[in-house]
């Protein structure tokens, strides 16, 4: 299984007076042709820096890619020049955000929105992109497609809007689509029709898909694997089933037990005490230790190294080391 | 507020601005001592060039430029700070109310502002002034009644969007009073451009006393460049720093406010933009 | 049985809409005919989508929107058309926590400010027995004294969430109107917060009225679920019989479209997925407000809107509530799984 996209070692730095705010740091996964890999977290995690990182679309100044490499179809995007790497963006990797009007342009039609998109990376003639754009918003179940090119983001509801983006991104037949927070701006029956929407086009298109979000719940139903991130870092990863069924990170299990909680009024709800450090103030040791039920006092002093449990299994704690307790 | 100064001291410009009101403003205060000859007096020879005998020459009545100068800056600085500030306060005022409440209200004052807007200032300006003899005061509260429409309009911008913000709602359903909602809650967070405005302001109002005082509009018993300018305007080919040298005042005054009012917004915005 | 503390009748709310130039004039059916009770020491969920009309509801239930229509009586008080003595007795009655921790607190105002405001309003209080209670709130809702001088922006979401419940707090109120206050958190910050409004519920005896759209939270708080859709109640059950079956198909489809970690690996979630959208709250649909996106609509749907009536113990408002087994249950993964301990 060759994987489309290798992300290895990647750090995200961002310099900033009061000190630099590592955003990203060492963080590596593969994404293989068409599967779903699901990168969660909470605020701070990097997450979206991570999918920022790999468009090439960081703030810069003052961001930078401080460390790493991004293996995408033979060449390594980090090094790519600006130029090239344009040819890359929504063309080869595509994405869509959480919210659809951070793609959307209030004063142009939708059709004309996806025709530039078209034409920009195609050698479609404009009446060719147009008929594509139609074919476009039906594959995404626009309803009555050639009304809508001509409409304009504003007429068209929040759930429309997210299809409009997944055709814009979809247009130029990308090989991974990168969707950050796609839903969770959306209604829960919207959120529903989006994500199916994706997994049925995932599956036609036969593209890969990293999906950036913090609800397991999401992952839970669409990913076939996941990374866990923690304050920039990269604290879990494997398959879904086996990561939800048996998390070896004690901040998945924290997750987890929270996400799968199903007491009624009587009970307290499983609480992960604490926040996540600023980060200004990031422990040497583990990010996580100040909030574990079961860290010791070498957590807090050492940084733990991802330990192998198997292929793509992997978990960032001390405690995993001398065996399981 | 050490923050903001530090944002401040970036904007060279905006410090250079500052330095040279903070001159003019010291002439205005010092300099009568310093330069102790009543504008109004013929203490020479007319048409006296400058760098002569008088430091910056006579005008076409023999009467001391100089003298002039520093007795403008005073009237020019007072008029444009005070008639700034007595719009500023009214725009509040009326901006406020106007935004919190909306519907007939918020109308009235709409076409109100919006029949300010549509005259020019400086035509209606002089209206006022020549309707109630020119006097420093009549100058000033005619400055600030064409000046006072953009402050309401953008404090009532400001008041419309913050009215639905959740902490004025969560003030409502405590049950405080409007007044307080208003002065208290939604005022702080409404002033950062409305300082900035006021601040601009003040070179407006310089601008249009001195065009009144150039027309003769200004109070006679007070010397202002603009008068100065006026009374040598046909001298002008003989006698360039006649008019020249008061312009040269009021130009460096209004460019210096301008620069030191922009930089003003630019260290208060950063504050504005949260999340 | 206890006489509800809190009682909702008929609350209707419809907005003016400028309607083109020679056009009727519309309106915005945020409310039509809602309602509800909530007794002493409960907590009454609210659950919907957009435009469904439960914030709203929040808002007409601490005065800062007036119902068209309808009463609310809390405590024996007028809510609705109150006197000026209930006027000035109803912010001490029932309060509210907002979703937005960012927009709910003044940013130029320090927490001892802004927790002090209901303090000010209501208590002759001098400032040095404001601090003492301002520290002692704040207390109660895990935020340390030091933090009282400081301002909105240096503190997390999760600490001015508790700050703004503590604001709510501060006058002793019976009701406490929560609109989504956890949806702006990190998911491991929600669960301390809902612990917090537990225990505090525990501690002073308040109740609550709960807007969410999280099925987790619903489970955990609720003795009673209010589904709403359009601006109707469709759905109002205790909670014991709600999770045992849910009678309408919207709540049914509300509640199977929520992702739920525990499926994975169970290949494709049999999940109910409406087609459409939300319809427009200017000009509802006819007949029952539902039958546009309803998987079982029938013509009589389109034609009579359905009236809430009781099917059981429970409030449906839908033609075919009576039918034992109606709606069918997808195979295999029920929406609501009982959990352990409710059984």
């Amino acid at each position: 299984m060759s994987a489309i996209l290798s992300v290895q070692g990647l750090s995200v730095h961002f310099p900033t007076r009061q000190g630099v705010v590592r955003a990203v740091e060492d963080v590596s996964f593969d994404i293989d042709a068409g599967e779903t890999l699901a990168l969660v977290g909470e605020s701070g995690s990097g997450k979206s820096t991570v999918a920022a990182a790999i468009m090439r679309i960081i703030p810069s100044p003052p961001g930078i890619i401080a460390a790493g490499r991004i293996e995408f179809e033979g060449r390594d995007l980090v090094k790519l020049p600006e130029n090239e790497m344009r040819r890359v963006r929504g063309s080869r990797i595509a994405m869509i955000f959480q919210d659809p009007m951070m793609a959307l342009n209030p004063v142009h039609t939708i059709g004309a929105q996806i025709v530039e998109a078209l034409t920009l990376h195609t050698n479609l003639t404009r009446r060719q992109a147009l008929g594509r754009a139609v074919e476009l918003l039906e594959l995404v179940r626009v309803p009555a497609p050639a009304t809508r090119v001509g409409q304009y983001p504003h007429n068209l509801s929040g759930g429309m809007r997210q299809r409009v983006m997944i055709a814009m991104a979809l247009a130029c037949d990308p090989r991974l689509l990168i969707a950050d927070e796609p839903t969770t701006a959306l209604d829960v029956t919207i959120q529903a029709q989006v994500l199916e929407l994706i997994g049925e086009l995932k599956a036609k298109l036969g593209m890969a898909v990293l999906l950036i979000t913090h609800d397991l719940g999401v992952v839970g139903e669409t990913a076939d694997r996941v990374v866990v991130m923690y304050a920039g870092r990269k604290v879990e990863e494997g398959r879904v089933e086996e990561v939800f069924r048996a998390p070896l990170h004690p901040y998945t299990r924290g997750l987890m037990r929270v996400s799968d909680f199903e007491g009624g009024t009587g009970q307290a709800m499983p609480e992960i005490p604490g926040t996540v450090p600023s980060p200004f103030e990031m422990p040497s040791g583990c990010a996580f230790s100040a909030r574990c039920e079961v860290a010791v006092e070498a957590c807090g002093a050492t940084r733990p190294v991802l330990v192998v449990r198997g292929p793509a299994r992997s978990a960032a704690c001390l405690l995993l080391d001398e065996g399981r307790r | 507020m050490k923050q903001f100064w530090r944002r401040y001291r970036k904007n060279r410009a905006a410090v250079g601005g500052l330095v040279v009101v903070a001159l003019i403003t010291m002439i205005a205060i010092a300099g009568p001592y310093f330069h102790p000859v009543d504008p109004f007096d013929m203490v020479g020879r007319p048409y006296s060039p400058p760098f002569g005998e008088f430091p910056l020459g006579t005008d076409v009545s023999g009467r001391d430029i100089l003298a002039g100068i520093i007795r403008g800056a005073p009237v020019s600085l007072l008029i444009g700070v005070v008639a700034s500030l007595v719009a500023t306060i009214i725009g509040v005022a009326l901006g406020s109310v106007a935004g919190y409440y909306g519907g007939f209200i918020d109308d009235a004052l709409m076409r109100t502002t919006e029949f300010f807007l549509t005259i020019p200032s400086f035509i209606l300006a002089v209206v006022i002034v020549a309707i109630f003899a020119p006097t420093v005061y009549t100058i000033t509260a005619a400055i600030a009644a064409v000046s006072w429409p953009s402050v309401a309009r953008l404090v009532r911008g400001e008041f419309i969007a913050q009215r639905e913000r959740e902490y004025v709602q969560a003030s409502r359903a405590l049950g405080m009073p409007d007044w307080e909602i208003i002065l208290v809650q939604i005022l702080p967070n409404a002033l950062a451009p409305v300082i900035v405005v006021s601040t601009l302001m003040v070179a407006t109002a310089i601008l249009t006393e001195s065009g009144l005082s150039f027309l003769g509009l200004g109070d006679p018993n007070h010397v202002s460049w603009g008068y100065m300018i006026g009374v040598a305007r046909t001298a002008l080919r003989v006698a360039w720093w006649m008019t020249a040298i008061p312009g040269l005042m009021i130009v460096v005054a209004v460019i210096a406010i301008n620069l030191a009012g922009e930089g003003l917004n630019d260290a208060l915005n950063p504050k504005l933009r949260e999340r | 049985m206890t006489a509800p503390l809190l009682e909702v009748e008929g609350v209707t709310k419809h907005y003016a809409v400028r309607g083109a130039l020679f056009g009727e004039k519309k309106h915005v059916h945020a409310l039509d005919d809602v309602s509800l009770s909530v007794r002493s020491r409960q907590t009454l969920a609210v659950v919907g989508e957009s435009g469904c009309g439960k914030t709203t509801l929040a808002r007409c239930l601490v005065r800062l929107v007036e119902p068209t229509r309808g009463t609310i009586r809390l405590a024996g008080r007028n809510l609705t058309n109150p006197s000026p003595a209930e006027k000035r007795e109803i912010p001490r009655l029932i309060q509210i926590v907002f979703q937005d921790p960012y927009a709910s607190l003044n940013p130029r105002r320090t927490i001892f400010q802004t927790v002090g405001d209901p303090l000010r309003l209501h208590q002759a209080a001098t400032r040095s027995q404001r601090r003492e209670k301002v520290a002692s709130l704040l207390a109660s809702v895990g935020i340390g004294p030091q933090l009282m001088d400081r301002l909105p922006h240096e503190l997390s979401g999760g600490q001015r969430q508790r700050i703004a419940i503590s604001r709510a707090l501060a006058v002793g109120p019976q009701v406490i109107v929560c609109d989504e206050p956890v949806s702006a958190l990190d998911v491991s910050v929600q669960a301390q917060v809902i612990n917090l409004l537990k225990r505090l519920q525990a501690e002073h005896g308040m109740s609550y009225v709960f807007i969410t759209h999280d099925l987790r939270l619903v489970r955990s708080l609720a003795d009673t679920v209010a589904v709403m859709y359009l601006g109707q109640i469709v759905e109002l059950a205790e909670i014991g019989d709600f999770k045992a079956r849910i009678k309408h198909p919207y709540s049914q489809a509300l509640f199977s479209a929520t992702p739920q970690a525990a499926r994975a690996g169970a290949g494709k979630p049999k999940r109910i997925v409406l087609s459409g959208d939300v319809p427009s709250p200017i000009d509802p649909p006819s007949g029952c407000r539902f039958h546009t996106r309803c998987p079982y609509v029938q013509s009589i749907c389109r034609e009579s809107e359905p009236a809430l009536r009781p099917i059981g113990t429970r409030l449906v408002r839908c033609h075919f509530a009576d039918q034992a087994g109606f709606p069918p249950e997808p195979a295999a993964n029920s929406p609501f799984p009982l959990g352990e301990g409710d059984r």
